[in-house]
């Protein structure tokens, strides 16, 4: 069990990579200290832990070197402490399912959704949101399969791609607004729309999901910092 | 000798992804498997049956299951198959989690189909990227025999078969990627002493044959 001061994570409440290494934090009981990060103006402590892709989260475990990319991430920490609230799985084949579906969000779902803010015009718009909600028909067969009839992909209770894929609800549901569309459409993807509830609720995670203003503020930075395309 | 009961690698012969599989079913001692040549331009049934989300090569068949993307799949090799053998992916959580981060960052950040591609500022451009990515790999070498430390593992196998394109890309390109990064060649020449690795990676003039036809295609 990590002793109190031994973990901190470097990151911004606002970020679903940051959400998904505090919610495997919070379902494993380890205490961290949380150090808020400035992506508008990176620290020298950001710059310097993570000199590859100058990005956030990064963990730090006692005196060891830092720990970069969230999905390395939180597999070190079920590595480090298995008797809690165990994420992956133990069968390799179920392992490496896991991992493929995690490797499909990561590279290809939610970057959709960045895609999105990014291109100008209706009709390219529309095109992006078409791709998502095909996105969202394949994640649903996913849930399908993975939660056999339970309320999570992990099953009873939360696995890994609930902490994977749950970490994207708050911006599925800002982008969803936003661009007036339904990313979990109740109709094409039933299961996960219900799925995404039971996330939001959950007492586990609840305290890591950011709320509209956190989620508004840093929308508002990306539009000046990585503003949309010109038409 | 690992069984190699019921295991079928779909694959195509230039890719530094099914090369990565190759070296980790070697190192298990995984042999008589069922390899099957893929053309990428006329994909098989069973290719887009077994990876219908990416349709991409390598995708390995054990007991009739699919496993896809590469360091997923040198993963599940590494789990499933347990020999004396020191195992792929370190022990040590946080030794795994260095080795799963350079993994990952040959996937994420290196390119090199810039070199090919363009001409002039542009390719010059590509080229810089390039050894720099390549001096960043170097970096954490240091003075270490492999990527993590003393034994050849998972971000070794990541990483080495991009070495069999440096003879098609220092042509193309007139670049010298051993003047710029020694200590990598080093590593590259240390790693093909493994029979595994030997084997498994491409003939580096079979990948300028096959870049030099990819550019005639391009015009």
């Amino acid at each position: 069990m990590a002793k109190r001061g031994e973990i901190k994570l470097l990151g911004t409440a606002a970020s679903p990579y940051v959400n998904r290494v505090q919610f495997v934090l919070n379902l494993k009981s380890i205490e961290y200290e949380f150090i808020e990060e400035n992506l508008a103006c990176k620290s020298e402590l950001l710059l310097t832990s993570n000199p590859v892709y100058k990005k956030i989260p990064v963990l730090f475990h006692a005196n060891k070197p830092p720990i970069c990319e969230s999905l390395v991430i939180i597999e070190y920490l079920d590595e480090f402490q298995p008797d809690v609230h165990r994420i992956l799985p133990s069968v390799p084949v179920d392992r490496a399912d896991n991992r493929f579906w995690a490797n499909y969000v990561d590279n290809k779902y939610f970057p959709l959704y960045e895609e999105l803010r990014q291109t100008p015009g209706k009709e390219d718009k529309e095109a992006i949101k078409k791709q998502i909600i095909e996105g969202s028909v394949l994640l649903e067969e996913a849930f399908e399969k993975f939660s056999n009839g339970k309320a999570y992909f992990g099953g009873d209770d939360l696995g890994y791609l609930d902490v994977v894929l749950g970490c994207f609800i708050a911006w599925i549901e800002f982008s969803s607004k936003r661009n007036e569309f339904n990313a979990f459409d109740e109709v094409k993807t039933p299961k996960l729309a219900k799925w995404a509830e039971r996330i939001r609720s959950h007492e586990s995670l609840k305290g890591a999901i950011p709320g509209n203003e956190t989620l508004m503020n840093f929308y508002l930075m990306l539009q000046i910092h990585k503003p949309p395309r010109a038409t | 000798m690992a069984g190699s009961d019921d295991v079928v690698l779909l694959n195509f012969w230039a890719s530094p992804f099914g090369a990565r599989v190759k070296i980790a079913l070697a190192e298990k001692g995984v042999v008589n498997y069922d390899y099957k040549e893929e053309k990428l331009a006329d994909k098989s049934s069973l290719l887009l049956k077994m990876n219908p989300v990416h349709k991409k090569v390598p995708v390995l068949i054990h007991h009739g299951k699919p496993i896809c993307e590469s360091n997923i799949i040198v993963q599940y090799i590494d789990e499933t198959w347990q020999n004396d053998d020191p195992p792929l992916l370190p022990s040590d959580p946080y030794l795994k989690a260095q080795a799963r981060f350079w993994a990952d960052f040959v996937d994420s950040k290196v390119r090199f189909s810039g070199i090919w591609r363009t001409k002039g500022e542009e390719q010059e451009s590509a080229k810089k990227e390039f050894i720099d990515l390549l001096k960043v790999l170097e970096g954490q070498l240091g003075e270490k025999p492999y990527l993590i430390g003393e034994s050849f593992g998972y971000a070794d196998i990541a990483v080495i078969p991009l070495s069999c394109w440096f003879y098609a890309l220092e042509t193309v390109g007139k670049m010298n990627i051993g003047q710029e990064c020694p200590k990598l060649i080093e590593w590259v020449e240390r790693c093909m002493e493994r029979e595994s690795v030997s084997k498994s990676l491409p003939d580096p003039h079979k990948i300028y044959e096959y870049l030099l036809e990819k550019m005639k295609k391009l015009g």
